[in-house]
């Protein structure tokens, strides 16, 4: 983290801002002040969590979903959708009903790309890839007709119902969405470590033959679940989103939520505790970007040059680990035991 | 640890020389050494009287010494030519001298590696090691996986090849082969040469001491087990042969002719004409790392992969950890496997140790039958034998044990019925046939037929 930090220092210090003040104003974006903390820091944190979860889990059964952003997408327009419709309803039916229609709406479009990958061998991280774009039209078809506010004036949704958002906070904008993602984080942890599913999930990641053949596990069929509720997870953050952040659907809801998703959950090495951890961390990065650049007048994107350095170091220092392992696995003695 | 300590190995022009031990005695690290490796911590690589030094495996291969792995290097979706093309450095052609044409006889270099036969490879492995110059052989096990027939070939072609100046070093453990072929022998036990001299003037029984230190080590030509319990209900039946509890039933035939197919639609994997099988069935695969046990996974995990619905730890959705490593560490203990614990990565165990942990684990289930593919294989004389002793105790309690090995001998030894696979055609081989029969059999030769392979007998 230091290095990233140290080479963001250098950039912006030969792009002619000042380091000390940039930084500075990172920190104090991120953590300076309970408005930062709560309504900058982890607010940003539940949607990256929430997806990093998913993304996660498909990892550990080996399979990659980069599709996150798009089932995000997926999950917003039916939260949007349902959240429209459920004015008068009790705020629990209300809440729910978007939830779970923002979590189908997720599987289902996951769904595509799990029959691809079942019945003709289409790899995953085409297939996912692909339909992100497809949702971000989708998006945009949506808040320029069907599902465009009543006054037709900006592309957008009318916001949803009173009774479907989420309660928050009072001053911040911190909502109940943060617990969702630690509950979820916490039974996700349950899940893995605890269950046979959970291991059916880490053998067919590790050794899909042999699962198979000692295990008697059809590694088809657990990577297609994996994938069904990673898509599953990822819709619902979006379904969250829209309920306890923005209450309307709008081109660009996603600042590459979906993405980032990616880097949380390879960084904590797809354990729910640990995607918590860098879902915050990340969640904050962006955060301080925000006010790096109202206080520094430093663009927000020079962060993702921190962001990735971060990513590059740690998974140097895993690869030198892992040479190193294997280094000392093959001097003499070692393997013969 | 050290694997080899003040070991000295010397290979003359013109000589083969068999380097034996068990695992773990050191061979292979020696070898690594001389191939340039794995850089020896103390002593020095002498090549043609000068001293060199050996910093990577181009360093060897430049000075002409050329090793064959046990593991096959090839690239399967390349072609042959293209495989010695890397192999050699050079995209033209080579000059081929007499050895290599008669490696090559038979294959195509146009065919892709993945068509080629088993034995094939193994003589492309060779061959690439001689495209690169080479005039020192270093092989490590090449007859592991070669039928009876294969393996004449090969030892013909590495007299061959010493009869024209070359040396071979052969890391073998097979007694037999070392008498057969070599002319010196280097017996490591411990990283320490337990024994150095002509082999004309061994045995086996010398050998076998010189490698473990104690007398009277059996060969795998004990008495075959007699089962006296016949556990009622087990059946398997191949076409109008039937095997029943308490056997302990060999397979034997040539790689290709289907007898994976056949144990494998016993356990329940695959299908197979004729094949009818009541009673459980536990498979303990050939590939113990790529089929058998996941190495990323503990010791405990990779119990429960197979055993993930015993009522010991599956507790409905839930997995009792703690009673699946409790369990793993008693096996631990029972089948003598060399770990820290339960919570070792199954990767980082020796072969033997693998093996026997997979053993351990199909034998868990309680099962009516016990499929065994190729379990001895890459496995050192002691846990070879440890390996027969508790299929033949299985067997004894009643268990039905079907083993294939490569090693016609050991299926011969071991087993109290014979099936031969030819042509995915299933015989049972004639009470007390010997070796040549059998091996005729496999060959598909009617019996009474003289066998006219390669002009030999």
């Amino acid at each position: 983290m230091l290095v990233g930090f140290a080479v963001l220092a250098m950039g912006l210090a030969a792009a002619g801002y000042d380091p000390v003040l940039a930084l500075g104003a990172l920190w104090r974006g991120a953590f300076g002040s309970w408005y930062a903390l709560s309504s900058a820091t982890l607010v940003r944190a539940v949607p990256l969590i929430i997806l990093g979860l998913g993304v996660a889990l498909g990892f550990r059964a080996g399979v990659f979903n980069i599709g996150a952003e798009g089932q995000f997408y997926a999950g917003a327009i039916a939260a949007t959708w349902v959240g429209l419709q459920v004015t008068g309803w009790p705020a629990f039916a209300a809440v729910g009903a978007v939830w779970i229609a923002a979590t189908v709406a997720g599987t289902l479009w996951i769904a595509v790309p799990v029959l691809l990958k079942v019945r003709f061998g289409v790899l995953e991280v085409i297939s996912t890839l692909l339909l992100n774009f497809v949702a971000e039209a989708l998006v945009s078809f949506a808040v320029t007709g069907p599902l465009m506010e009543a006054k037709r004036i900006y592309p957008q949704s009318d916001p949803i119902a009173a009774a479907a958002r989420l309660p928050a906070l009072s001053g911040s904008r911190l909502h109940l969405g943060i617990l969702v993602a630690l509950v979820l984080a916490i039974l996700l942890w349950w899940l893995f470590t605890r269950t046979a599913w959970g291991f059916r999930l880490r053998a067919v990641g590790l050794g899909p033959r042999a699962a198979e053949i000692s295990g008697r596990i059809s590694s088809r069929r657990v990577v297609a679940v994996a994938l069904l509720c990673s898509g599953a997870l990822a819709g619902l953050g979006g379904g969250v989103e829209i309920s306890g952040v923005t209450y309307a659907l709008f081109q660009n809801l996603s600042p590459g939520y979906g993405f980032t998703a990616i880097a949380v959950a390879l960084l904590a090495r797809n354990h729910p505790l640990g995607v918590v951890c860098t879902g915050l961390l990340f969640g904050a990065l962006e955060a301080g970007a925000q006010g790096m650049q109202r206080e520094a007048g430093v663009p927000a994107v020079a962060v993702q040059v921190t962001e990735a350095v971060i990513i590059l170091v740690i998974v140097l220092a895993e690869v030198l680990v892992r040479r190193t392992g294997t280094i000392r696995a093959s001097q003499p003695g070692a393997e013969e035991r | 640890m050290r694997a080899v300590r003040g070991a000295d190995f010397s290979l003359a022009a013109g000589e083969v020389h068999a380097l034996v031990g068990e695992n773990g005695a050191g061979k292979s690290t020696l070898m690594h050494i001389a191939g340039g490796m794995v850089p020896p911590d103390a002593g020095t690589i002498h090549v043609d009287g000068r001293e060199v030094r050996l910093n990577s495996p181009r360093d060897a291969r430049a000075l002409g010494i050329g090793m064959v792995h046990q593991h096959f290097t090839s690239i399967e979706g390349l072609t042959v030519g293209e495989n010695l093309a890397l192999a050699a450095g050079r995209l033209d052609g080579w000059t081929t001298g007499q050895i290599e044409t008669r490696l090559a006889e038979g294959i195509d270099l146009r065919s892709p590696v993945h068509s080629l036969s088993v034995a094939q490879r193994q003589r492309l492995e060779i061959l690439k090691a001689l495209a690169t110059g080479a005039r020192i052989l270093l092989l490590d096990e090449p007859t592991a996986l070669l039928t009876p027939a294969e393996v004449e070939e090969l030892h013909g072609l590495i007299r061959e090849f010493a009869g024209a100046g070359g040396a071979v070093a052969l890391i073998t453990h097979k007694l037999r082969e070392v008498l057969g072929t070599s002319d010196r022998v280097t017996v490591l036990r411990r990283g320490i040469v337990t024994l150095r001299g002509a082999t004309a003037e061994q045995t086996e029984q010398s050998l076998a001491q010189a490698m473990i230190g104690v007398e009277g080590v059996a060969s795998s030509e004990e008495g075959i087990a007699k089962s006296e319990e016949r556990r009622g209900g087990a059946q398997v039946e191949i076409g109008k042969i039937e095997l029943r509890a308490g056997e302990l039933v060999g397979v034997a035939a040539v790689e290709g002719n289907g007898h994976r197919e056949l144990l494998r639609a016993i356990a329940g994997l695959e299908e197979f004409p004729g094949v009818r099988v009541t009673g459980t069935v536990a498979l303990v695969p050939e590939d113990r790392t790529a089929e058998g046990l996941i190495g990323e996974l503990s010791l405990a995990e990779n119990l429960v992969l197979g055993l993930g619905t015993d009522p010991r730890w599956a507790r409905g959705t839930r997995l009792d950890w703690s009673a699946a490593r409790q369990r793993a560490t008693e096996l631990i203990e029972t089948f003598a496997i060399v770990a820290p614990g339960p919570d070792a990565r199954a990767g980082t165990l020796s072969g033997g140790n693998q093996q026997k942990l997979l053993l351990a684990r199909a034998l868990e289930r309680q099962p009516a039958v016990l499929v065994m593919e190729n379990p001895t294989r890459g496995l050192d004389v002691r846990t070879t034998e440890e390996m027969h002793r508790r299929l033949r105790a299985a067997a004894s309690a009643g268990v039905m044990v079907i083993v294939h090995s490569t090693d016609l001998d050991e299926v011969l030894a071991l087993a109290d019925r014979v099936l031969v696979v030819h042509r995915r055609q299933v015989a049972e081989a004639p009470r007390n046939s010997d070796r040549r029969q059998v091996g005729e059999m496999m060959l598909g030769v009617e019996p009474g037929q003289r066998s006219t392979v390669n002009g030999q007998r």
